[in-house]
């Protein structure tokens, strides 16, 4: 059963994965691709964590506490110097 | 293939199982959300999905796997650290996107943030005319 579990969520996750690619690549702003981006380390972290469930061993689980605590710093650093680029029309 | 119903590792099994694959669902709705929604911030709710309902489903997961009762605390930890760094991204995404105005204003049912900053604009163009612009 454990290895049908497997191939479900392999497929599951990697069309996940491709939704998140195809908005990192489409995004119309930088904050969308940051956000994408996001979801997609998320989608990683599960990914570990279903080898780990299935497989039945803990190799990974110092990344994924890793992944958890140190994930958001890229996210807020790019939110932090994000700067509208656009062009404004009712400004000079 | 048909998991031994009889005993208790049997359900143990299919709980995990059944764990597993929801946890998954997540990381799509997550992803359909993404490419479906149509602006930034209800992005933002499609995106904390796996983030928090999905990582704990998995982290059960492989606690129920395990069978030990030692992996729980780690499990635990990186569970609350999560839960403690996602609104941290999340809120420096939202003030930034709407800062930047990346976000549909027909769609809002209400804008509290608006007031806030019209009158933080006013007091700055009181107290100096040479600082223009909103500071960040």
């Amino acid at each position: 059963m454990m290895q049908v579990v497997l191939a479900v969520t392999a497929v599951i996750l990697s069309l996940a994965a491709g939704g998140a690619i195809i908005r990192i690549a489409r995004g119309p702003s930088l904050l969308d691709r940051v956000l994408a981006s996001d979801v997609l380390l998320a989608i990683l972290g599960a990914a570990l964590c279903i080898d780990m469930a299935v497989n039945r061993h803990l190799n990974n689980l110092m990344l994924v506490v890793a992944i958890s605590v140190i994930g958001f710093i890229g996210s807020v650093t790019v939110a932090r110097f994000v700067s509208d680029r656009r062009e404004h029309p009712s400004e000079p | 293939m048909t998991p031994d119903l009889t005993s208790l590792d049997g359900w143990i099994d299919v709980l995990s199982a059944v764990f597993m694959v929801v946890g998954a669902i997540m990381s799509l709705g997550a992803a359909v959300g993404l490419l479906r929604f149509p602006d930034l911030l209800s992005r933002m709710h499609a995106a904390t999905k796996p983030q928090v309902l999905g990582l704990f489903l998995l982290l059960a997961s492989i606690g129920l796997q395990m069978r030990t009762w030692w992996v729980w605390p780690v499990l635990v930890v990186a569970w609350i650290f999560q839960l403690l760094t996602v609104p941290v991204s999340a809120h420096m995404v939202g003030r930034a996107g709407y800062r930047t105005k990346h976000l549909h204003r027909e769609l809002l049912t209400s804008d509290e943030l608006d007031a806030v900053v019209q009158k933080a604009a006013a007091q700055a163009a009181r107290e100096g005319g040479e600082d223009d612009g909103p500071t960040r």
